[in-house]
């Protein structure tokens, strides 16, 4: 028989200790927040987006009226776009070298005979340096030939038809640090539980903790239970943390919905659990480690913790939908971000088997006596 | 009546046979010490009582109760120190007591077990921050929380100074006082001396002698026997004018006359006397416990040589 009473004790001793124990303390609180503060900071600052170009302007002239300038005027296009800043590189300098020194691949070169040949209609070209695997460099390319396109209607005074007005997927202006939070709260329900519960079940096998509370009427279930219930604790007060950080110090815009409460509740649960059954495979607290980090890496990284899963190979996002924690990020993506109600009951559904079939597991196969 | 029944009691891992068919009994009330070096299965034998490890063969029987498939049932009634007792570390033993209290559903007062287990100054002190002596106690009073009417205490007082392991034995006294059957494994003769009403001496897997110390000492020590410090030449003379059975021991420098009769010593050392050779200390002694304990525990030299140096940390010598 499960005994609430017997369930709470143990939920008071363990969160006793863990409150004394300030470094357990600083990993479960102040280690997310610090995640949102860094992350944000990157992420949230003004120059978000722009990137920066080097730009050796070789074009000599002569220029009779400032308006005949016309490698001045196409550089000031480009910095005035949204999505680069022209860094101006002296005639003198030798441009890859110049880019090399600066551990720079983005540039932009105008050939000495730029504006003579521009307002003469001969051909001309500008040289865009770049490194395919840069995300960077296809957006230089593709601004200076957005910004090309434009200079050539004019010069024959043409008009565009077709034109731009940017949107995002919310009617709010949506953020990277609004993405960001779902992620970083994964994340934390993630490692926070996972890794004490690896820690502590190795541990107190090896120091035969275990042994000694398998001689009291307190049952693995009911020590399992208590473990996750501190950790839903610790999980809503990390959430709420993280959240405020984020609303308050970035300005993030992120929904506060009931549907997230399955999350910090099964998560937690799910990542106890798992961890538990990691402490089952050896007493040896530093293999168990080493173990705990081979199933939490892959998933810290591949579940759309810090970047979207659409980024990556196809056979990846298949992999993806094996880590229970995809289900959780995606679920609070669906929940505070895209508003997705019916996608956000699938992910529950899901990690709700999923957590189940984990805890049933890590009851059955901990073993705390032995043979 | 009988609190304790081991019969034939095996348990093997692998080719090493821990515990190799041994039987005892242990009485209502009684205090039982499992004496042995380390490695003889002392440990194997009380975790398999307390339901801990599951045995290989033979039949076992505690408070009634099969250990491995009632174990949760016997655990309500009995308390069990295991070996290098260890607890969370941020918890202090008044709070440790009323968790013990809360798991088992009993009412107790903290402070009266703490009392009496001597710990009541250290009762709010985290349990990282006791000493080896204080642990132990905390131990002791969790082992007490359900009122058990059995107690295992597996090397109770194992690494502690002498004034801790004094401070347990009193502890341990009281209990027994109180009525508590009581298994003991220890290291130290001296300690099954002081508490143990029976002891087993256990060996490789096998109990080598049981019975109360001084029978013990009856059945496999070589009861008294006189010795005087002298030469070889000494030993030679006293033969051959006596009808004594003489030894000598070389490394010593001694002459050893067992003693059928009190009476033996006085022509032993008549004939000294007469001998006109030197001859110095006289002593008559019987073997002690650990006498008899090294001569029942087979050591290869080397292999256990550390439980051999623990054993005589306990010596206490009878002159």
């Amino acid at each position: 028989m499960v005994s609430g009473k017997r369930i709470y004790s143990d939920f008071k001793v363990f969160s006793r200790g863990y409150l004394r124990n300030k470094f357990g303390l600083f990993f479960g609180l102040v280690f997310p927040v610090i995640l949102i503060l860094i992350f944000g900071a990157i992420f949230a600052g003004g120059s978000t987006g722009k990137v920066n170009v080097y730009a050796q302007n070789q074009d000599t002239g002569p220029f009779a009226t400032p308006q005949m300038d016309i490698a001045s005027n196409f550089l000031s296009a480009l910095n005035a776009s949204s999505t680069i800043t022209v860094i101006t590189v002296d005639t003198s300098e030798n441009f890859s070298q110049y880019l090399a020194d600066h551990s720079s691949s983005d540039g932009i070169v105008i050939p000495s005979d730029f504006s003579a040949n521009y307002l003469a209609s001969h051909r001309v070209n500008v040289t865009v340096y770049g490194n395919p695997t840069s995300s960077t460099s296809g957006i230089v390319a593709g601004t200076v030939g957005g910004y090309a396109n434009y200079f050539n209607l004019q010069r024959f005074n043409g008009t565009s038809v077709i034109g731009l007005t940017s949107a995002t997927v919310n009617t709010q202006q949506t953020k990277y640090i609004d993405f960001l939070i779902p992620g970083l709260i994964g994340f934390s329900i993630l490692t926070s539980p996972m890794f004490s519960l690896v820690n502590i079940s190795s541990e107190y096998k090896k120091s035969k903790l275990f042994k000694q509370l398998s001689l009291t009427p307190l049952t693995k279930m009911e020590w399992l239970v208590s473990k996750m219930i501190w950790y839903i604790v610790l999980t809503i007060a990390g959430f709420l943390l993280m959240v405020g950080v984020g609303i308050f110090a970035f300005g993030a815009h992120v929904a506060i919905t009931p549907w997230l409460i399955p999350f910090l509740v099964l998560g937690p649960m799910l990542f106890a659990a798992l961890g538990m059954l990691v402490g089952t495979v050896t007493k040896n607290p530093e293999t168990a480690g080493v173990i705990g980090n081979i199933v939490t890496f892959p998933m810290m990284f591949l579940a759309g913790t810090f970047f979207p899963i659409s980024s990556m190979p196809q056979y990846l996002q298949t992999f993806a939908h094996v880590l229970p924690l995809f289900y959780v990020t995606e679920g609070l993506n669906n929940a505070m971000v895209y508003g997705n109600v019916n996608g956000t009951i699938i992910d529950i559904a899901v990690l709700g088997i999923i957590t189940l079939v984990i805890f049933v597991l890590a009851v059955k196969l901990f073993k705390w006596r032995e043979d | 009546m009988s609190s304790i029944e081991v019969s034939s009691l095996k348990k093997y891992y692998g080719d090493l046979k821990a515990v190799d068919g041994i039987s005892f009994k242990v009485n209502q009330g009684e205090v039982f010490g499992l004496l042995g070096p380390n490695g003889a299965g002392k440990t194997t034998t009380i975790e398999i009582m307390e339901g801990l490890r599951e045995r290989d063969g033979g039949d076992v029987k505690v408070l009634g109760f099969d250990p491995w498939k009632n174990g949760y049932a016997l655990h309500k009634k009995i308390g069990v120190i295991p070996q290098e007792f260890t607890f969370f570390e941020k918890t202090t033993p008044r709070e440790a007591i009323i968790y013990y209290a809360d798991l088992f559903n009993v009412k107790v007062n903290p402070d009266e077990i703490l009392k009496e287990v001597l710990l009541s100054e250290s009762a709010k002190v985290n349990f990282d921050s006791l000493s080896g002596g204080q642990k132990q106690k905390t131990g002791l009073a969790l082992s007490l929380v359900n009122s058990p009417e059995l107690l295992f205490l597996d090397e109770p007082t194992t690494g502690l100074d002498p004034n801790a392991r004094r401070a347990i034995w009193e502890v341990i006294r009281g209990l027994k006082a109180k009525g508590k059957t009581i298994i003991l494994t220890t290291h130290y003769l001296d300690e099954a001396q002081q508490l143990a009403d029976r002891v087993a001496i256990m060996d490789h897997g096998h109990i080598v002698a049981m019975g109360t110390t001084e029978e013990i000492i009856q059945q496999h020590g070589s009861g008294e026997r006189l010795e005087i410090h002298g030469s070889e030449k000494l030993a030679n003379y006293i033969r051959s004018n006596t009808d004594l059975q003489v030894g000598y021991d070389k490394a010593k420098g001694e002459v050893t006359i067992p003693l059928k009769k009190k009476i033996d010593a006085l022509a032993a050392l008549a004939a000294a006397e007469q001998s006109g050779l030197e001859w110095g200390d006289i002593q008559t002694r019987q073997d002690s416990l650990d006498d008899v304990f090294v001569k029942l525990v087979n050591e290869p030299v080397g292999e256990q040589g550390e439980a051999a140096s623990e054993v005589k940390t306990g010596k206490k010598r009878r002159r």
